[in-house]
């Protein structure tokens, strides 16, 4: 049996129009617009992706587990309705803010009490304040190996073959388990639960722990300011009799500009 | 205990060159050592490291090279890199680490400031030292690009950052400064090293890298489909260009996921950037708004990349796109070889 924990995170929808999207400078965080979603980060969509090509082969239990408000059980059961066996919701004023310092010190405390794994997935980063090291600090608070940016998982004689991707290829690293491994989406596209599974898993009871059950760090870095950066419209649109003419308007004023 | 001093930046290089990143890590730590009085030191981790990469690091700055340079860090493992940081730290207790946002850094980094009990800040744009409080001042894009966020560590130290690439101009490269090259031993157990590198795939680019590239042509959602990549190398062809792509092609398969331009992508600055069925969202932007010249194909008028865009056609890309081409290989100056659809091939590289 594989033990199998992935951390995700619940963050509002990273794909609102830059026009929609505003702050509030006071509290620094991203206001909701009006119907805005809240959504599973990506790529920690894509890290359950890779636990549930895992379940496919092998049996497997996976634990979800995530840090975030209550409305975060409904990212828990999303997770659920793809495949995922179980969710722990780690919710307490005291987590509020954290950074990315204190998130993983909280995620860590939590697997510790959850038990064994021998895999602890995460995505490569957040989709909303792009950190992109919770997963590396979870590694090092639990003193196990990590490959960061997966794109393929694969067993073999009780340890894992898996890809990593960096800026020119791919590197095949071979780690001992337990291991935590953050994912990217080059795993593939993440499996749509189908609508009896939405409804099993709207039933099943997410727990809750809080401050009074595991412990708390102090975040490291302080935010100071946080803005929009302004963009200047300077767009010259060009215009021809139809499409096609000025497709080839563009080219002429291309040239002109010497660019081609 | 001894106070912390100094300002160090984790170089990177490939064969005998240093890479671009850390000559640009070089110039904003350089920037940090001056504004606050301290001394610049870079260190490179690897397996027979060139005098030339050293060297260069001296004319681009650095007073100081620590060199860890050993067999067990031929190939690019955590354990090691990050252990080998550790001591270092250890021995020359620094006040501020900086990494690239590169491969390495992005790994390195965040499981050394754990380590270290200290808190880091990733993919900065900019790095200064805070008047008042004296502490580096790290400026991060948040919110995908949306929005921009300004850190300090008030906890723990070294205060560490990562620098995207190509968000800082290099110093002057000036052959005459001289400084001190220290060999380094943090005398590791090679048994306690987890994991192995047991196999490698590269990339070959036919034609012109994607990041290199003085024109890009990128395509996106809107194309629906691998096909019209087809087209959008014959036009990169014509433009001596290399082709890119948003995320949505490459999730889906109608591109190579090293065609992604963006945040999670590749980062790009090329003189022409020409977008086609695409949006422009923030995280895309991300990678490409250092482009010189931008122009954009999108039939919705109200498309973010509008925003951005120094030239704009407004309509269907498909009616576009082939009077477009045909009108630029008449006009081109710039023709270039047939760059085609890529390949990869099974292969090794050097340490990135
Ligand atoms: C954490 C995170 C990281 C991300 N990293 C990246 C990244 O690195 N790079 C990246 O690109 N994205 C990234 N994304 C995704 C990003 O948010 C957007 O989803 C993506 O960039 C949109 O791609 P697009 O513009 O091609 O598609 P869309 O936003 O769907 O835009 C398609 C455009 O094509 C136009 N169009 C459609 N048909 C036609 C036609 N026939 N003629 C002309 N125009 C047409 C439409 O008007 C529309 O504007 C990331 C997202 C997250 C959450």
């Amino acid at each position: 049996m594989i033990n199998i924990a992935v951390c995700v995170k619940q963050i509002l929808d990273p794909e609102i129009p830059a026009k929609a999207f505003k702050i509030d400078p006071e509290a620094k965080r991203a206001i909701p617009p009006k119907g805005a979603e809240l959504v599973i980060s990506d790529y920690d969509e894509s890290a359950v992706e890779a636990a549930l090509k895992i379940k496919d082969s092998y049996e497997t239990k996976i634990t979800v587990i995530s840090l975030g408000p209550e409305s975060a059980k409904s990212t828990i059961r999303r997770c659920i309705a793809m495949g995922a066996d179980e969710g722990i919701l780690l919710s307490d004023a005291l987590f509020d803010d954290s950074d990315s310092f204190a998130t993983a010190f909280v995620l860590a405390e939590a697997i510790k009490k959850l038990g064994d794994f021998d895999f602890i997935l995460c995505g490569r980063q957040e989709g909303d304040w792009d950190a992109g090291q919770v997963g590396s600090g979870i590694a090092e608070l639990l003193g196990i190996p990590s490959v960061t940016m997966i794109g393929k998982i694969e067993l073999k004689n009780e340890k894992a073959i898996v890809e990593r991707v960096i800026s020119d290829g791919r590197e095949i690293v071979e780690i001992p388990l337990p291991a935590l491994l953050t994912v990217g989406s080059e795993i593939g596209e993440a499996r749509y639960p189908s609508l009896r599974r939405i409804r099993d898993a709207s039933k099943v009871e997410i727990p809750t722990w809080n401050a009074e059950n595991i412990a708390v760090a102090k975040s490291r870095n302080k935010m100071l300011t946080l803005f929009v950066p302004t963009r200047e419209g300077r767009c010259e649109f060009i215009q021809g009799e139809n499409p096609e003419e000025a497709g080839s308007n563009l080219a002429v004023k291309l040239r002109q500009a010497k660019l081609i | 205990m001894t106070e912390r001093k100094g300002v160090v930046i984790v170089g990177e290089f490939s064969d005998a060159n240093l890479a671009p990143i850390s000559s640009e890590l070089l110039a904003i730590g350089r920037k940090l050592a001056d504004e606050s009085g301290q001394e610049l030191s870079a260190v490179f981790i690897g397996n027979e490291i060139s005098d030339q990469v050293t060297n260069e690091a001296i004319f681009f700055g650095a007073e100081r090279v620590y060199v860890i340079d050993a067999p067990l860090f031929k190939d690019y493992l955590n354990d090691s890199y990050v252990g080998a940081l550790e001591q270092l730290d250890k021995e020359i207790m620094p006040e501020t680490l900086l990494l690239g946002h590169t491969s390495l850094g992005r790994d390195v980094a965040p499981r050394l400031a754990f380590r270290l009990d200290t808190g880091v800040t990733l993919d900065c744009i900019d790095l200064s030292i805070d008047a008042e409080t004296k502490l580096v001042e790290k400026t991060k894009p948040v919110y995908g690009g949306n929005a921009i966020a300004k850190y300090i560590c008030e906890e723990g130290r070294p205060q560490m950052a990562t620098v995207r690439a190509k968000a800082v101009s290099p110093l002057g490269r000036d052959a005459s400064r001289s400084g001190e090259i220290v060999a380094f031993d943090p005398g590791l157990d090679e048994v306690a090293m987890r994991g192995k590198v047991v196999g490698r795939v590269k990339e070959e680019v036919a034609g012109v890298k994607l990041e290199d590239a003085d024109v890009v042509i990128c395509g996106g959602r809107g194309l629906v489909g691998p096909e019209p990549f087809e087209k959008l190398h014959e036009l990169a062809g014509i433009l001596n260009g290399a082709v890119g792509a948003t995320r949505h092609p490459c999730d889906a398969g109608w591109c190579p996921y090293h065609y992604q331009i963006g945040l999670t992508g590749k980062l790009i600055s090329p003189s022409l950037y020409i977008g086609i069925a695409l949006s422009g969202s923030s995280q895309h932007q991300a990678g490409m708004s250092g482009s010189k010249i931008i122009v954009a194909i999108n039939n919705d008028p109200e498309a973010n990349i509008f925003g951005i865009a120094h030239y704009g056609v407004v309509a269907d890309y498909q009616k576009v796109l082939p009077s477009f081409i045909e009108k630029c290989g008449e006009l081109s100056s710039k023709k270039g070889p047939d760059i085609g659809i890529e390949i990869q091939k099974e292969g090794r590289s050097q340490n990135e």
